[in-house]
C-alpha cells in the first residue's frame, strides 16, 4: 500500500475565494449528513437504553405494570440471593478455565501450525472452522453427541469398555463439558490471531538469537512471547469478554440446568426479565456485570500501558 | 503445486485437525442416517447407504424454509446497511473536518464497551414502542450499522492517501462522488471486513431474536433450531439436517472466501 502522506487536515484550498469558504462551511452539513444514520441509531440503541437501564435497576418493574422506585433495594436483594451467588461462581469457573486454555493450546496450535509443510492449509481449515458455527447449532449438534441415550459419546464409551456418562443431564459435568464446547469452537480463533500475529515476529531477531545459541525454547521465551504481548493481552481481553457473556450455549444444551448448575449470570439476566418478569432486579444484575466488565477492562488496559512503557 | 516434503509434525497435526473436524464430520454423518439407526442402542457410528428422510422431513415442514429466508433477509439486509452506512460515517469520520465530530466519534467508539445484557431490556422496550416487536424490523434496525463498522472503515479511510482523491475534489466533485467513485473501489478488504463479520453476528445471533420474536412464522434459523429440537427429540436426523442447514451458508462462505474471512478476523484482532 501506498505510504501516507503528511497532509494532516481537510483538503488544503484556497482560503481567499468565496467558493472556498462556501465550500468549507457546507463540509460540515455534508459531514452530519454522512454520520447522522449511524450516530442516530448506535447513540439512540446504546445511549437511551444503558440510561433507561439504570432507572429500572432502581425499580420493581414487571415491564407491564406500573413501576415503584425501591432505590438500592435490587443490588442489596442480588447480594443475598443465593442464586445470583452461584451464577457469578458458574460464570467465573466458566471463565477461569476458558480463557487460559483456549489462549494457551491457541498460542501451541498456531506456532505448530507456523510452518510450510503439505496440507497446512487444510490443517489451519480445520482448526479455525467450529468457530464460524453458531452457538445455536453448537449446542443443538453436542446435545445430540453427548445424548446419554441415542449419543454418539456413549457409544464410543461403551465400544472401549468405560460405564456411560450422564453428560448435560449430570450436575457435576453440565459446567465443564460447556468449557470443553467453547473450547472445541473458540481456540481456532486465538490460533488465527496468533497466527497473524506470528508473521509480525521479526526474522533477525529469532536468527540472532539462533546465532546466540538459543535453542528452540529460548527463541519461544526470549523472542517470540515477548513481540506477541499485545496479540496476548488482546486475547485474554477478548476472551474474557466473551467468556462473561456466554448465553447462547447455556441456553440451547441446558437452560441453566441441571439442578441450576450451569446457571451463569447472563442466563440469570435474561431469566428474570423475560420468564420471572423482574425486570428491575434483571436490571441490576445486568448492571453489576457491565461494571465488572469495566474494570476488567479498565485493569487490563492500565496493564497494556505499563507493558508498552517497559 | 509444488510437493512439499515430509515432516514429522504430521503425527502431531493430523490428529488435531481431526479433533476439530471430527464433531462437524459428526453432524453431516447424523444427518443422513435413517432413524432406525440412531435410535438404536448403542448407535450406528456409520449409516447403512444415504437417506435424505430428515432432510425431507425438514424441508416439507412449512416453516422450516421460512426460517431460512427470514434469517437470509435479516443478514443481507444488516450486511448492506453496515456496508452503506458505515462507510459514509467513517469517511465523514475520516476525511470531513464538521464541529462535534470527534466527541461524537469518542461517543459511538465508547459504546462498543457497552455489554448487549444491559441494553437488551430497554431495547425491548423501545422496539415495542416502534410496533416492530415480532416483526423482522426488531431484528434489522438494531443491527443496520454498528460502531465497529464506522470504525473498521474509518481506519481504512484514514490510512488511504490523500493525493489519489484530491485531483477530484479540485475539479468541483462532492464528497459523495468521491466517496463513491474513488475511495470505495479501493476499500475492498474494509468492505469485506465489514461485511464477514455482520454477517457472522446476524446470521448466527440467538439471544436478540429470542427476546424480539414470539410467532414461529417470524423466528429465524438459529431459533427455530432450538424450538426444534425439543419438538422432534425423536426425530434426531430431521434435527441434525436442520442443522447442517443452519451452518452451512456460513461455513461455504467460509470455504469460499476463505483467505479473505481469515485476514479479515485477524486483522480485527490486532487492532483491538
Amino acid at each position: 500500500m501506498a505510504s501516507h502522506g503528511g497532509v494532516v487536515g481537510t483538503f488544503t484550498v484556497d482560503p481567499r475565494s468565496r467558493a472556498a469558504k462556501r465550500r468549507v462551511r457546507g463540509e460540515s452539513a455534508t459531514g452530519w449528513a454522512f454520520v447522522s444514520p449511524s450516530v442516530v441509531i448506535i447513540l439512540g440503541l446504546s445511549v437511551v437504553p444503558v440510561l433507561w437501564s439504570l432507572l429500572f435497576s432502581f425499580q420493581v418493574n414487571d415491564l407491564v405494570s406500573p413501576s415503584q422506585w425501591v432505590g438500592l433495594a435490587n443490588y442489596k436483594a442480588l447480594l443475598k440471593d443465593p442464586t445470583f451467588g452461584s451464577a457469578v461462581s458458574h460464570t467465573l469457573v466458566y471463565t477461569a478455565l476458558y480463557v487460559p486454555l483456549s489462549v494457551v493450546a491457541g498460542l501451541a496450535i498456531a506456532i505448530a501450525l507456523d510452518r510450510t509443510i503439505a496440507l497446512i492449509g487444510l490443517y489451519r481449515t480445520l482448526v479455525f472452522v467450529p468457530f464460524v458455527v453458531s452457538a445455536a447449532a453448537q449446542g443443538v449438534l453436542f446435545s445430540f453427541v453427548l445424548d446419554p441415550e441415542f449419543g454418539v459419546a456413549n457409544s464410543l464409551l461403551h465400544k472401549v469398555g468405560l460405564p456411560a456418562q450422564g453428560f448435560f443431564s449430570d450436575p457435576g459435568q453440565a459446567l465443564y463439558l460447556l468449557v470443553a464446547i467453547s473450547l472445541w469452537s473458540g481456540t481456532g480463533f486465538c490460533v488465527i490471531v496468533y497466527l497473524a500475529g506470528l508473521q509480525g515476529v521479526s526474522s533477525e531477531l529469532v536468527e540472532a538469537a539462533r546465532i546466540d545459541g538459543a535453542g528452540r525454547w529460548g527463541v519461544l521465551r526470549h523472542v517470540t512471547l515477548p513481540a506477541l504481548t499485545p496479540v496476548t493481552v488482546f486475547l485474554l481481553l477478548f476472551q474474557t469478554i466473551n467468556a462473561l457473556q456466554v448465553f447462547d450455549l447455556v441456553f440451547v444444551t441446558t437452560k441453566g440446568g441441571p439442578l441450576g448448575s450451569t446457571t451463569v449470570i447472563v442466563y440469570f439476566i435474561w431469566e428474570k426479565a423475560f420468564k420471572t418478569f423482574t425486570a428491575g432486579y434483571s436490571a441490576a444484575a445486568a448492571y453489576t456485570l457491565a461494571i465488572a466488565l469495566l474494570v476488567i477492562g479498565v485493569a487490563l488496559q492500565v496493564y497494556r500501558r505499563r507493558v508498552a512503557a517497559r | 503445486m509444488k510437493r512439499l516434503p515430509f515432516s514429522g509434525w504430521h503425527f502431531v497435526l493430523a490428529p488435531l485437525a481431526l479433533l476439530f473436524a471430527l464433531p462437524l464430520v459428526w453432524l453431516l454423518v447424523s444427518s443422513v442416517m435413517s432413524n432406525a439407526e440412531i435410535n438404536r442402542f448403542p448407535p450406528a457410528l456409520w449409516p447403512h447407504g444415504i437417506k435424505f428422510d430428515g432432510y425431507r422431513y425438514v424441508l416439507g415442514n412449512a416453516l422450516f424454509p421460512r426460517w431460512f429466508l427470514n434469517s437470509f433477509i435479516v443478514s443481507a439486509v444488516a450486511v448492506t446497511a453496515n456496508l452503506v452506512l458505515g462507510s459514509l460515517g467513517g469517511y465523514a469520520f475520516a476525511r470531513i473536518r464538521f464541529t462535534g465530530s470527534k466527541l461524537v466519534l469518542g461517543l459511538m467508539l465508547a459504546t462498543m464497551v457497552i455489554p448487549f445484557q444491559l441494553t437488551m431490556i430497554p431495547t425491548f422496550l423501545v422496539m415495542k414502542q416502534l410496533g416492530l416487536i415480532d416483526t423482522l424490523g426488531a431484528l434489522i434496525v438494531p443491527s443496520l450499522v454498528t460502531p465497529l463498522s464506522v470504525f473498521l472503515f474509518r481506519q481504512f479511510f484514514v490510512s488511504l492517501p490523500r493525493e489519489l482523491e484530491e485531483a477530484a475534489w479540485i475539479d468541483g466533485c462532492g464528497r459523495l462522488r468521491i466517496l463513491v467513485s474513488i475511495v470505495l473501489p479501493l476499500a475492498r478488504p474494509a468492505l469485506s471486513t465489514v461485511a464477514v463479520l455482520t454477517f457472522l453476528a446476524t446470521w448466527n445471533d440467538l439471544t436478540w431474536p429470542l427476546i424480539a420474536i414470539n410467532t414461529d412464522s417470524t423466528y429465524t434459523l438459529q431459533l427455530g433450531l432450538t424450538t426444534f429440537q425439543g419438538q422432534h427429540h425423536t426425530q434426531w436426523s430431521a434435527v441434525m439436517a436442520g442443522n447442517v442447514i443452519t451452518v452451512l451458508p456460513v461455513l461455504l462462505g467460509f470455504l469460499l472466501a476463505q483467505k479473505a474471512f481469515i485476514r479479515s478476523l485477524a486483522s480485527t484482532g490486532l487492532k483491538g
